[in-house]
């Protein structure tokens, strides 16, 4: 199972890296070189694309708390596949939207001694780093190359959604010697149930976390959906702490990727806010709608919609390196 | 030494007081700058009208056309320039986005004190590292671009 997670995860990795390094576009395009001066139009009906991202944001916020993934997964494919705003801009807004989903929950989780902290520092150290390292290359790459890879990446992240199992409380025999020596540990208590956590594997997770913070920061998604498989199946940490943890790890690996998306201009406030407003108050109908709904459609529908927008993306990176 | 108990420890307390304080700062102030912008009780650097030309342009080519067609300055707008153009109604709305986006440092810089005093160096010395890592990362040194 271990492997399993690890291995989705490093062959996402190795899609992104081919797609990247074997692409003769790679080598040809440059679109600061191209770049032309550009028209500019008055367009009194300016209104109507902000007016419609608050409300698919809206239904986006609902639905990603009925699914259980984080607002960045949905946002990016969604938005950069049917809106006419830049790859460039939807990546910054989506981390934001990642961001400020983690920022609200975070303090609770963490006081709730849910989220642990101990078990995130080491984590946000390597995932907030590489972070940085993925928004750098993200936004040196062509679009169109980050278009293809994030098509292969959301449909990878479908394959893990599909396969991932999930376990309680996982069998922990023996905390290795580093999370040992960091004490990363817990107790918390589970319909009456005290469960006594502890933590193995903490190389293999950590190196886990390269990869995902360098996805992470390329692409704008925020990392939930890799966070908690490798927090619960691979280092041994009970669901609902890698559920927890993850959510508040985001925070900080999000705001590493957000500065430098914020301080290379990929930040336009009507995009941002409009955006934000959005999933907010999504969510908070989505927690009500939660008590009712059957959860299992829900998560259906949205390997449903990361299917299509995944290929989506894919079909706009392929067609606009002229391949289809 | 902490003993492993239901509570949270007292550098996770600390930190989630501050996530709080800090979210609910920038969040209310994310609405008002928000309604500054669009009500058009301060000017935008660029006219709500034209906006829809912009948010379609990789980013080099939209700090490139802006830059031309309203401020005028030596280099396009990137790092904190944004500081400087405040007094705009779109610019102004980057006052909650820094905020929001940086209070995790505040909340890593607050608990490497505690940390320390409590002997726990290990992760001191990582929290440490991660403040400094983001710092570097809101500087605006790291330049990228297509």
């Amino acid at each position: 199972m271990v492997l399993t997670v690890q291995n989705k995860l490093t062959g996402m990795f190795a899609f992104l890296m081919c797609s990247l390094m074997l692409s003769p576009a790679w080598a040809l395009a440059s679109e600061a070189a191209a770049a032309v001066p550009m028209s500019v139009v008055d367009d009194p009906n300016w209104w109507k694309w902000p007016v419609i991202l608050l409300f698919v944001t809206f239904v986006m916020g609902i639905i990603a708390v009925l699914g259980g993934v984080g607002g960045g997964v949905l946002f990016v494919p969604i938005i950069s596949g049917f809106f006419p705003f830049h790859l460039d801009f939807v990546r910054g807004t989506g981390l934001l939207v990642a961001l400020c989903g983690a920022l609200a929950a975070g303090p609770g989780l963490l006081k709730a001694n849910l989220a642990s902290l101990r078990l995130a520092l080491p984590v946000a150290l390597i995932a907030s780093t590489m972070a940085i390292v993925g928004a750098m290359v993200g936004l040196a790459l062509p679009t169109h190359i980050v278009q293809l890879a994030l098509g292969g990446t959301i449909l990878g992240i479908v394959v893990i959604m599909l396969t991932a199992k999930k376990s309680s409380v996982p069998d922990v025999p023996k905390a290795d010697n580093i999370s040992s020596a960091l004490r990363i540990c817990g107790v918390y208590t589970d319909q009456g149930e005290t469960i006594n956590w502890k933590v193995h594997r903490t190389p293999g997770g950590l190196a886990t976390f390269i990869i995902i913070g360098f996805m992470a920061g390329m692409f704008g998604l925020g990392a939930g959906w890799a966070n908690v498989p490798v927090l619960n199946l691979m280092m041994g940490a009970p669901l609902k702490i890698s559920v927890a943890t993850s959510k508040f790890l985001l925070s900080i690996t999000d705001t590493s990727a957000a500065w430098i998306y914020v301080n290379n201009g990929c930040v336009i406030p009507m995009m941002v806010v409009p955006s934000l407003i959005g999933i907010m108050f999504g969510s908070f109908v989505g927690v009500r709608i939660l008590k009712v709904a059957k959860p299992t459609f829900i998560r259906w529908m949205v390997i449903g919609i990361l299917a299509f927008a995944g290929a989506k993306a894919l079909h706009k990176g392929l067609s606009s390196m002229g391949i289809i | 030494m902490s003993k492993i108990t239901h509570e949270a420890t007292q550098e996770q307390l600390l930190y989630a007081n501050l996530l709080e304080k800090g979210m609910l700062i920038g969040l209310v102030l994310m609405f008002i700058t928000f309604a500054l912008y669009v009500f058009g009780v301060m000017s935008p650097v660029v006219p709500l009208d034209q906006i829809g030309s912009y948010w379609s342009q990789p980013v080099d080519q939209y700090l490139a056309a802006i830059n031309n067609n309203f401020l005028h300055m030596e280099h396009a707008p990137t790092g904190w320039a944004w500081v400087g153009l405040i007094g705009k109604g779109d610019f102004l709305n980057f006052i909650p986005i820094a905020i929001l986006s940086g209070v995790t440092i505040v909340c890593y810089l607050a608990i490497v004190p505690g940390l320390f005093a409590r002997g726990d160096k290990a992760m001191a010395f990582i929290a440490l590292a991660t403040a400094m890592i983001l710092i570097l990362a809101a500087s605006g040194v790291l330049k990228s671009g297509h």
